[in-house]
């Protein structure tokens, strides 16, 4: 193998338990966003734009989808000779062989598939947030620190910050101290699940850690702590920009309304820092005369007739004549019958909404997701 | 392996495109929001199952190559077979200047493919044709040559055949006597290997220069030529005219529905762009948006190809607007046809007719 100064690698073995439904076939990383994305075509993307042409996939929960998804990777430019993206589900050895325990432990066990490329850096990150970010300034930022790990971290509102992995840094932002989900929260500066590692030093804590048997195996709970009470210059990059980590049917919700925005923060529409996915193969969406769209996202494919406000619309949506849907996600392959009426709902891949029927209302988002799709149906084209 | 080879013959006329096939050939033609012409004729040929494809190409295409590439959006970038782009060939240093010598100079080519029979195309006629159920009527017919037309078109055409009960070719007619039963040529025909490149070589030694013309119908009395008859949506692309009305035609949701999905989908170059994203005072009515279009204005009876912005006050009507061009504020058009690049600044106002439409070319400021 050719050596790599940089190698990535995504954690994408999640399962999403609070996204219901939607991640019963699916593991949280394919789980579509933004009217024609799935999540991992962010992590993916930003790899790609970043120049990181070596990425390994971590895959354990209902991989199927995702597996047939990346395939060699050629939608993110990723199908490279050298290099390029490689799914690393649990496998099995002289041994034995196990599931993934945790996050450092999926690493871990991939210490051979890493070792080949001999990184200098090795960049790991979650397979389920949903950002643009340049890595390369990350590894600029951990290179002028001479740091041995460097946390991307985002500055969240205080009231959230029971919900974050919480840095506590000094005044040259080298961390002191690590929170996991505090009730009372030191700093607001929230982990982003980025982490740059000297491979040589990481190796060593991850070797380390998996002696330790009661140890969760997991980078927040246990390596950093590690690294931290050892000494090591852990330092805090500061990111500036959108970053969610959408875990619940709500902010799933949330995030895709963000885009509605006239001027939203995560911008998908400059060419400079695309987003790439697999494409569906379609036409134009076609908008009836009767049609009455607006503030909203519409793919190719789609069929208007009806009325579409602040909604969020998949490829080859079709919203029958008379039917209105409001501040919803209407996912791939999704007909609305006419007449019917959609507000404040996710409704999953091709779902068939009645004519007539009532969705959604004040309160919690609703979510539909009448097919539990069948992981081997495959890409929806 | 159906033993069908695709040659997609782009010496066309592009005598009556305008500044359209300035610079780029026909078959690079934007069309329908997000294809160029060729993208039919070569998902036409991927959908019946032909795998291996070639482009002759003639000039100024650049933007054909740039679009076809490995050919992997067909699926067409394969270790055997695929696509084979047969850039124009020379004749003793003399550029080959019509298709039989363009033929003749890739017959090496053509015979050395695995396929016995060929299916020769062109770039102009947009449909969603099972060129598949042709060649098995070929096949079943026993004919020598088949080709596939439709019935005569209301608006008439340029070449007219007349058939007998069995669906063999017996004559060339007169434009002006064509009869209800007769037919047009898509431009779509299927002979063996062996045949082709007889007549091609006929052709040649006599100095013919078209080969369908030259090579097929001079020749219905010894040849068994059949025509196959497609009866679905067909637009023929001759003119820029033909170019604009054709477009609108997919306005309708049935033309839409066939022309894309009728017998497999069309296939195209990705450019990952984002869903096309509709602002608080966007009023878009009977139109076609591509992805990466942003609409603030009002939008009517037209077609947004991809990235195509539309500001606020903006009014577009009965119009085409290209990849890429940006509509200023207050700004009105009807029945224009923006090429690429194209941005029409604040308050400007545009308007051509449905048959005459004004035309802003490739990158124009105004």
């Amino acid at each position: 193998m050719q050596k790599k100064k940089t190698i990535a690698m995504i954690l994408a073995g999640g399962q999403g338990t609070r996204l219901g439904a939607l991640t019963k076939n699916l593991a949280k990383p394919a789980v579509p966003f933004g009217g024609k994305y799935r999540i991992i075509d962010f992590p993916l993307s930003n790899c790609s734009n970043s120049g990181i042409d070596t990425v390994g996939i971590l895959t354990q929960y209902q991989p199927f989808f995702l597996h047939s998804y990346v395939g060699i990777g050629s939608p993110w430019d990723l199908d490279r000779k050298d290099g390029g993206v490689f799914i690393l589900p649990p496998y099995t050895h002289d041994e034995g062989g196990e599931w993934y325990t945790g996050t450092a432990d999926a690493i871990y066990q991939n210490i051979a598939f890493i070792d080949q490329f001999d990184p200098v850096w090795i960049v790991v990150l979650s397979g389920d947030h949903i950002y643009k970010m340049d890595y390369n300034r990350i590894l600029e930022y951990h290179e002028s620190k001479d740091a041995d790990a460097t946390l991307a971290v985002i500055e969240v509102p205080w009231e959230d910050t029971r919900r974050f992995g919480i840095m506590n840094t000094d005044a040259n932002d080298r961390i002191i101290e690590f929170d996991e989900k505090p009730t009372k929260a030191k700093s607001n500066l929230a982990s982003m699940g980025v982490y740059v590692f000297r491979w040589q030093y990481l190796r060593y804590y991850l070797e380390a850690d998996a002696k330790i048997a009661d140890s969760s195996h997991d980078f927040g709970r246990n390596i950093i702590p590690k690294m931290l009470e050892t000494g090591q210059s852990v330092y805090a990059y500061r990111f500036k920009g959108y970053w969610r980590d959408v875990g619940t049917v709500e902010s799933l919700w949330e995030s895709n309304m963000d885009l509605l925005a006239d001027r939203p923060q995560l911008d998908l529409y400059n060419p400079s820092w695309r987003i790439y996915s697999v494409s569906p193969v379609r036409p134009p969406h076609y908008a009836a005369p009767q049609s009455d769209i607006s503030e909203s996202m519409v793919s190719e494919g789609c069929q208007i007739f009806g009325k579409v406000k602040r909604s969020v619309l998949f490829p080859n949506v079709m919203v029958g004549e008379g039917a209105e849907v409001t501040d919803s996600v209407l996912m791939p392959g999704v007909t609305v019958a006419p007449h019917a009426v959609i507000w404040r709902a996710i409704i999953g891949p091709d779902t068939v909404v009645a004519e007539n029927a009532r969705i959604g209302g004040e309160g919690s988002i609703t979510l539909v997701v009448e097919k539990e799709r069948t992981a081997r149906k495959g890409a929806h084209t | 392996m159906n033993g069908l080879l695709g040659l997609v013959n782009l010496y066309e006329d592009e005598s009556c495109m305008g500044v359209l096939t300035r610079h780029r050939p026909l078959a690079a033609v934007p069309y329908a929001g997000r294809y160029r012409l060729i993208d039919f004729t070569l998902s036409n040929l991927v959908n019946a199952g032909v795998q291996t494809v070639g482009v002759l190409v003639r000039d100024k295409y650049r933007s054909l190559i740039d679009h076809l590439r490995s050919g992997k959006e067909w699926d067409l970038d394969r270790k055997r077979n695929g696509l084979y782009i047969l850039p124009p060939g020379y004749i003793s240093d003399v550029q080959c200047r019509s298709d039989v010598e363009n033929f003749m100079f890739n017959l090496d080519y053509i015979y050395a493919s695995a396929e016995d029979f060929v299916v020769i195309c062109g770039s102009r006629t947009i449909c969603n044709l099972p060129i598949d159920q042709a060649f098995q009527y070929h096949l079943s017919m026993g004919a020598d040559v088949t080709v596939i037309c439709r019935d005569w078109p209301d608006n008439g055409g340029n070449l007219c055949l007349s058939t007998d009960e069995e669906g063999r070719l017996t004559d060339i007619c007169d434009l002006s006597d064509a009869l209800p039963d007769d037919i047009q040529p898509l431009g779509f025909y299927i002979m063996s290997k062996s045949l082709m490149g007889e007549l091609v070589r006929e052709c040649a030694a006599n100095g013919c220069c078209d080969f369908f013309t030259d090579g097929v119908l001079k020749n219905l009395d010894r040849l068994k030529v059949y025509a196959f008859r497609h009866t679905g949506y067909v637009a023929r692309i001759d003119s820029v005219a033909d170019y604009f009305q054709h477009q609108l035609e997919l306005l309708n949701p049935a033309v839409w529905q066939e022309l894309f999905f009728r017998y497999g989908n069309i296939f195209t170059k990705v450019k990952d762009e984002a869903p096309a994203k509709y602002r608080e005072k966007a009023r878009v009515k009977n139109s076609l948006v591509a992805n990466g279009c942003i609409v603030e204005g009002t939008v009517e009876n037209s077609i947004l190809f991809r990235s195509v912005i539309i500001e606020e006050g903006a009014v577009v009507r009965n119009s085409i607007v290209i990849q890429n061009t940006r509509i200023g504020p207050n700004a009105r058009l009807t029945n224009v046809l923006c090429d690429k690049d194209v941005h029409v600044t604040a308050g400007r106002c545009l308007s051509g007719s449905v048959a005459c439409p004004f035309i802003l070319e490739k990158g124009a400021v105004v």
